[in-house]
């Protein structure tokens, strides 16, 4: 330990101010206070400080996504050993499926960093770790076909447009992975959804997802509820396992840092809707009579609800504002399932809407706070 | 006895070194200070310069605005040192003492004699004035308002702060006259807020005069800020006053024994005390007289005049401040530590947050040092300010208005009823080590210049 820190104080000046390197000032501290928690101490307010930062938050929702990409890696295999019946062994799948997620891990990580350092070195902040998560996040909501420069140009719209434009990490409007997915979503429609691109490695072989089988009704569906729920589904990378995804979700409750009423509130509002649809429905098999609970598993509807929707700088802040968001969201993700002819999968869009809207909800429910001030202030 | 308010919003700091119940030190004052920069707003205009002879009550300066209101020597003895800072901004008085007792002897009403006018004339000419606080904003009361009402905690929540019913034992008859002072100053009463907490008969809830409430609840239920939020919240064009028991008892004794008598008992507490205990002083004690009480094993420390989440540092060489009861040391977090954050465990560490182990373990008491625990960023989590805060406010709305400079904004959100040390824990909890309390300096500044 001492040698490291001897080490890095003998560089440090360096890329300290007046130091040769000193254009290179944020990118040294993002390593150093990378390796050590800084010595900075508190210089007026209180004097002592809670022990989380940003760093550890980041680091639990982190953790809270690993079942998820675990699981991902293993599905890939496991979708390509069923697609080209190769006959392969449990590791052979892992294996085959961590080669194929590595490059997508790399691209996100190099080019999102990439830009985020070379944005806090121009405004002169600190690198933000807001970007540890989305960078995470991107490769689990992409199919594992993308090609990597389409994945390059989406992280780039991602962190450039959909962040830092706004002034980096707590500033942003909209999620900035899912930024990433819409912009592959909309510029290379025919490589984000259709049939034949969530397989890895088989060329032209037909993996429907759940829902696109199920927007002919239920008898079109091919795969179990225990394959979906599980996730031997073809799908983006993460999505295909509630499993996972609710393991995730319970370490983001008990650390406290995802807000279970978001993800309850999701889950209520897409249920209602389902409901609501079922009684609607034309015949018993058609898109709108599928059992409205079958909404969670299928898709990106548990990965969303949970990871996505709870992305704390762009949804609603207040409490009772997070009841209608996540309601809304889940809501709006059954809508656009179900009613819209072009896009199977509505979680994307419906988080994105919700996070333009959020600030109006918040608005509305500080506006009530602020409404009984004035009265108060009026009887006196 | 009114009914229990129980807030459930709040944190109590589990800090080490809590102050055991006796007295380590009685200190006989040697160079005591006077700080014009206690007070918030304050313009001083000095009435002695340096090497006067001042008795105990002399006035030493007065405020350049109202110069009624006096600040007087604590002590008897000789102006030793003027101290200026930039732009000859005053920052401190510091008078030696003779320890002769000189005191000048104030004519006070008592009885029948005791009415509106000659209680306020007895305070403002006896120093006592600056002890009223004036919400909102928590500046010196000004003696030609009549408050909604007058606000008292005898709750004392804060971290490490001095146990009541032990340093005002000897102060009930002195609280009770001056609690019948106060009341002559307003109409709506003095309002007491006491620890329903407590389960042990204390002789706290047994002042006349005064409309009782019982809170139960974390830190900052002990703060007065909050308890008005619950009892009477402050409006826009409404004002209240509040002031600390312990001073309280000083005013008591003004009308008691005509003199101006600011001893008092303070905790000293916290991780870097050798000792931590109580100490009789007197308001302005200088710390080098109870350095004895300081652990300097632990390298660099910290001294702070008040709690260590609002206090002010002081240093070695510094002097307690007048509104303050309690001196507070803690180690300097001046060290790197390697993957601090990545460490799964880290049980030395308290977080209030369950992103660390420290929530399963309630009755731990750690020992905090001054670190930052990371390094500053924009607001990301913006439900946990909440969490600490039991008020009816958005807290984050409210700081942001306040860093956009939208008064209208700041009013409607409730800039009125808050004060820095009701947002403390915000601001010890928040993972981006944002500095709350200094935003909302800024904005209550920003009132105090746009609303004159």
């Amino acid at each position: 330990m001492s040698k490291l820190r001897k080490l890095t104080d003998k560089i440090k000046p360096t890329f300290s101010k007046g130091g040769k390197l000193s254009f290179l000032h944020s990118t040294f501290e993002a390593f150093e206070s990378f390796l050590f928690v800084p010595d900075s101490v508190t210089r007026k307010g209180v004097h002592v400080r809670d022990s989380v930062d940003l760093k550890r938050v980041m680091t639990v929702v982190m953790i809270a996504l690993v079942p998820s990409l675990l699981f991902g890696i293993y599905n890939i295999g496991y979708q390509y050993n069923l697609a080209s019946n190769s006959g392969m062994e449990f590791w052979e799948m892992i294996w085959f499926g961590f080669l194929k997620i590595i490059p997508l891990y790399l691209v996100s990580y190099i080019v999102g960093l990439g830009i985020e350092f070379a944005s806090a070195q121009i405004r002169g902040h600190e690198v933000n770790e807001g970007y540890l998560v989305t960078g995470m996040i991107i490769p689990l909501i992409v199919p594992v076909t993308t090609p990597l420069w389409m994945l390059t140009l989406a992280v780039a719209f991602a962190v450039i447009i959909g962040k830092e434009i706004f002034g980096g990490t707590g500033m942003n409007i909209w999620n900035p992975a899912l930024v990433a997915r819409v912009f592959l979503f909309f510029a290379y429609p025919s490589h984000m959804s259709g049939d034949k691109v969530w397989v890895a490695g088989v060329d032209g072989f037909s993996g429907a997802t759940p829902l696109a089988q199920t927007s002919d009704g239920l008898s079109s569906l091919h795969y179990s509820v225990s394959d979906m729920f599980f996730g031997f589904i073809p799908g983006s990378v993460g999505e295909t396992s509630t499993l996972a995804i609710i393991l995730g979700a319970a370490f983001l409750i008990y650390t406290g840092i995802g807000s279970w009423k978001i993800m309850l509130s999701t889950v209520f509002g897409g249920l209602v809707m389902g409901f609501i649809a079922n009684i609607a429905a034309p015949s018993a098999d058609c898109a709108m009579a599928i059992p409205a609970w079958y909404h969670l598993i299928m898709g990106g509807f548990a990965f969303g609800a949970v990871f996505m929707a709870t992305d704390p700088v762009t949804s609603a802040q207040t409490e009772y504002g997070k009841w209608i968001y996540g309601f809304l969201i889940g809501t709006f993700t059954v809508i656009i399932r179900l009613f819209n002819p072009g896009y199977p999968e509505g979680m994307m869009l419906a988080i994105l809407l919700m996070n333009t809207f959020a600030p109006v909800i918040d608005h509305i429910v500080v506006g009530r706070n602020i409404k009984r001030r004035l009265k108060r202030a009026k009887t006196v | 006895m009114s009914e229990q308010i129980r807030l459930k919003k709040g944190l109590d700091l589990p800090v080490k070194g809590a102050a055991l119940r006796k007295i380590s030190m009685t200190v006989v004052p040697d160079v005591v200070a006077l700080k014009p920069t206690d007070f918030r707003n304050l313009t001083p205009k000095m009435l002695v310069k340096e090497g006067d002879v001042v008795k105990t009550g002399t006035p030493v300066f007065a405020d350049k605005k109202n110069p009624d209101i006096l600040f007087t020597s604590p002590v008897s003895g000789t102006i030793d040192a003027i101290i200026r800072g930039e732009k000859r901004k005053l920052l401190e008085v510091r008078i030696k003492s003779d320890n002769s007792g000189a005191a000048v002897k104030f004519n006070v009403p008592a009885g029948v004699f005791l009415d509106r006018a000659s209680v306020i004339k007895a305070l403002l000419e006896s120093g006592l004035w600056p002890c009223i606080k004036q919400r909102p904003y928590a500046i010196i009361a000004d003696p030609s308002l009549t408050p909604k009402s007058i606000f008292i905690s005898a709750m004392a929540t804060a971290p490490l702060a001095a146990e009541l019913e032990y340093v005002l034992k000897e102060e009930f008859n002195a609280i009770q006259a001056g609690i019948m002072a106060l009341g002559k100053l307003t109409e709506g009463g003095v309002h007491l807020s006491i620890d329903a907490n407590k389960s042990a008969p204390t002789f706290l809830n047994k002042f006349e005069g005064v409309v009782y409430h019982n809170f139960k609840g974390p830190h900052p239920a002990g703060n007065v800020g909050v308890q008005i939020n619950h009892i009477s919240p402050i409006s826009k064009g409404e004002i209240v006053w509040t002031v600390d028991i312990f001073l309280v008892a000083a005013i008591g004794k003004l009308f008691l024994n005509g003199v101006y008598d600011m001893s008092r008992t303070i905790a000293v507490a916290g991780p870097a005390v050798v000792n931590p205990s109580y100490v009789k002083c007197c308001a302005g004690v200088s710390m080098e007289q109870i350095s004895d009480l300081f652990n300097f094993a632990h390298g660099d420390i910290r001294i702070i005049s008040g709690d260590l989440l609002s206090g002010k540092v002081v240093g070695r060489e510094g002097f307690l401040g007048f509104y303050d009861s309690l001196v507070t040391v803690l180690p300097e977090g001046n060290y790197h530590e390697l993957f601090g954050w990545v460490k799964p465990f880290r049980l030395k560490k308290f977080s209030f947050s369950r992103t660390y182990f420290s929530w399963m373990l309630p009755y731990k008491q750690y020992n905090m040092d001054t670190n930052t625990n990371g390094g500053e960023r924009a607001f990301v989590l913006s439900d946990v300010y909440g969490k600490v805060l039991p008020m009816d406010i958005y807290p984050v709305y409210l700081f942001k208005a306040i860093l956009a400079g939208d008064i209208e904004k700041m009013e409607n959100l409730g800039i009125y009823e808050i004060i820095e040390e009701d947002v403390a824990l915000c601001e010890f909890v928040c993972p981006s080590k944002i500095e709350i309390q200094s935003i909302v300096s800024e904005g209550i500044e920003l009132m105090i210049k746009e609303m004159s």
